[in-house]
């Protein structure tokens, strides 16, 4: 009985000790991810309006006709106005392996020079190796002034409709 | 009394400073030799004695010496570029061109932090090389061969971070196409990218993040790898002593003291290559090409050569594959291999017996013809993305040739090693020969054969040349 008693006894007190064993670890574990949090939220990219990476005036609307493509280089990406008069602003950067992609004009099609990827005006791929389209940066139409933001460059891998911005 | 007490002072000043800065001048007993090894602080990283065996040249190259060698220049010229150089485009171009052109030996310092730095890649990977194939992996030394690994791919980490600091068109679009390859990890590839850019594209934040972590958070991390690797190879009991295939070792050896026989050669090495490392950064320059411009790509645009061999792996493989399946499998099976290639008996026998030398040359010989003529039928015969159109491209130009590839491998490999009736150890060094030289081959190709649109050409007939 005694005997029984000290195991139950010895039981707990393990239990008791591993209880803070735990504590004193999830403690520690609690401080690396707050400090690697803190690390990482520190690293987050830092931009300012007016450059890239920041809000892009690129103009007018009545300024780009419809059907025409039209590069933005202090905002790193060409503003194509369809011929519905809808607008896409394309960020000139290769998806393959980020060459900035060149406009075209007799051909008609964004061709890149380090690898020969190939895209339309709204920006899908016609050659590979590109894996997908080319990205979108958010226009935003404000009394007839077209401005980008530049912060974020939206990945999509084909263009459908709902992505064209109208004035 | 201490016998210190019993020394009389010099009665000049001038040998009181001396009796400081060094105590008892190099002593010539063999006592005071091994005493002296102990007593300083920079000798100390070696033990008082050495196995004699360990002394030849050939067995050792010297290039774990070699690689501290060019550690040691490349934080001294690193700290004086520092000096001149300010973190922010384009300033950072600017001050290159100050740098080579108004600053007393700004050129030869730069020239010498650069080639000491491609250099270091060479060495480091040599001296891979040779422990692995003298067996220096295996027990008790897997810590040691671990924290090599380590210490090679923050190597490669500090040349990739460096190159961009000139902010030239070389340095922009090597970073820009090198960094593109991380996107491609799956999950938290694209984040990972955008975090070490510090934005969407290579820019002012980049420069100041690779800054960052190329003057101070690399090369600390090396050095205090370094020295964790120094002392493991005195913990694990000195280097690998080389013996003769089928050598049994003496019981008793002969072990001679280290002051003079270690490190009279040891210095003897590091002033010459001191003295190659100098005529080398006077005689070529390092390369300096215009400012970098974001809006236009050159053509070709490469990684950086020792990226290469990757980015040519990216040519024929879907990226998900190309840039993180095979380099992780292959990353991992390198820094996993003492804990599966364990035979302790070859230790020290350079290519394990003399079969394994036989091995290791058949091995290379078929891979330097096989990858070739891969790379040449994959360019342009097997279009896997028109045969298999309906499938996925990760499948149809990812697993599918990777299959075949490692397979091939597998009973190639496995052909060999039956006919030589090699044993488990001769297999993963013929394994290890093949794909390493496929690497280099790889290298080779992307470095010298690609051409404008990455289309392969020979180097003499290379468009714009």
């Amino acid at each position: 009985m005694v005997l029984i008693m000290s195991e139950n006894e010895k039981k707990k007190k393990i239990n008791r000790n591993n209880f803070l064993k735990i504590a004193w670890g999830a403690v520690a574990g609690l401080v690396a991810l707050e400090i690697g949090g803190v690390t990482l939220a520190y690293m987050q990219p830092r931009l300012g309006d007016g450059e890239f990476g920041g809000m892009i005036e690129a103009g007018e609307v009545d300024t780009f006709p419809p059907g025409s493509v039209t590069q933005i280089t202090e905002g790193r990406f060409y503003l194509s106005r369809l011929k519905d008069g809808g607008f896409l602003a394309l960020y000139q950067r290769c998806t393959h392996l980020g060459c900035s992609v060149p406009w075209d004009q007799v051909q008609e099609k964004f061709i890149c020079p380090c690898h020969n990827s190939q895209f339309t005006t709204v920006g899908d791929v016609i050659n590979p190796p590109a894996p997908r389209a080319l990205d979108l940066f958010p226009i935003l139409i404000e009394d007839g002034i077209i401005k980008i933001d530049t912060s974020n460059p939206i990945s999509r891998q084909n263009y459908d409709i709902t992505q064209i911005v109208y004035a | 009394m201490k016998p210190e007490d019993t020394e009389e002072i010099p009665s000049s000043l001038f040998d009181r400073m001396r009796k400081t800065l060094a105590p008892s001048g190099i002593p010539t007993d063999r006592r005071g030799r091994m005493r002296m090894v102990v007593d300083t602080l920079i000798l100390h990283i070696h033990p008082t004695k050495v196995n004699s065996r360990t002394l030849r040249f050939t067995y050792t190259w010297g290039l774990g010496g070699l690689s501290a060698l060019l550690t040691v220049i490349l934080v001294s010229t690193g700290v004086l570029l520092e000096m001149n150089y300010t973190p922010s485009p384009p300033d950072a171009y600017l001050d290159i061109i100050n740098l080579t052109t108004n600053v007393w030996f700004g050129s030869l310092v730069r020239n010498l932090h650069h080639w000491s730095g491609n250099l270091l890649i060479v060495a480091a990977v040599l001296h891979l090389l040779r422990v692995f194939f003298t067996g220096g992996h295996r027990p008790p030394r897997e810590l040691n061969w671990m924290l090599g690994v380590a210490m090679l791919l923050l190597v490669l980490g500090a040349n990739f971070t460096g190159y961009l600091l000139p902010w030239d068109e070389l340095a922009y679009w090597a970073i820009t196409v090198g960094t593109s390859i991380i996107s491609y990890v799956p999950l938290v590839g694209e984040w990972l990218n955008r975090l070490l850019l510090g934005g969407p594209e290579v820019g002012a934040a980049t420069l100041l993040n690779f800054y960052a972590l190329h003057i101070s958070i690399i090369p600390v991390t090396v050095v205090l790898l370094m020295s964790y690797h120094f002392w493991r190879i005195r913990k694990d009991g000195g280097l690998t002593i080389p013996k003769k295939p089928g050598e049994e070792l003496p019981k008793k050896m002969e072990s001679v003291t280290t002051i003079p026989y270690l490190v009279r050669p040891e210095l003897m090495f590091a002033i010459a290559w001191l003295a190659i490392m100098f005529f080398w950064a006077m005689l070529v320059p390092a390369p300096l090409e215009g400012i970098a411009n974001p809006l236009v790509s050159p053509n070709p645009a490469k990684a950086p050569w020792y990226f290469m061999g990757l980015q040519e792996l990216l040519l024929h493989f879907h990226p998900v594959i190309g840039a993180v399946l095979i380099p992780g499998l292959a990353l991992t099976s390198l820094f996993l291999l003492p804990f599966y290639d364990v035979e302790i008996k070859t230790v020290g026998v350079y290519f394990r017996s003399q079969r394994g030398r036989y091995l290791a040359i058949i091995s290379a010989g078929l891979s330097l013809l096989i990858s070739p003529i891969w790379v040449l039928l994959d360019e342009y015969v097997i279009h896997w993305t028109m045969w298999l159109p309906s499938w996925p491209t990760w499948i149809s130009n990812g697993l599918v040739p990777l299959s075949i590839l490692l397979l091939g491998i597998f009973v190639l490999t496995g052909w060999i090693a039956k006919l030589s009736r090699a044993s488990l150890e001769e297999r993963v060094l013929v394994i290890f020969v093949y794909l390493f030289t496929a690497l280099v081959v790889l290298t080779v190709i992307g470095i010298f054969f690609r051409g404008p649109g990455m289309e392969l050409f020979w180097p003499w007939m290379m468009p714009g040349h």
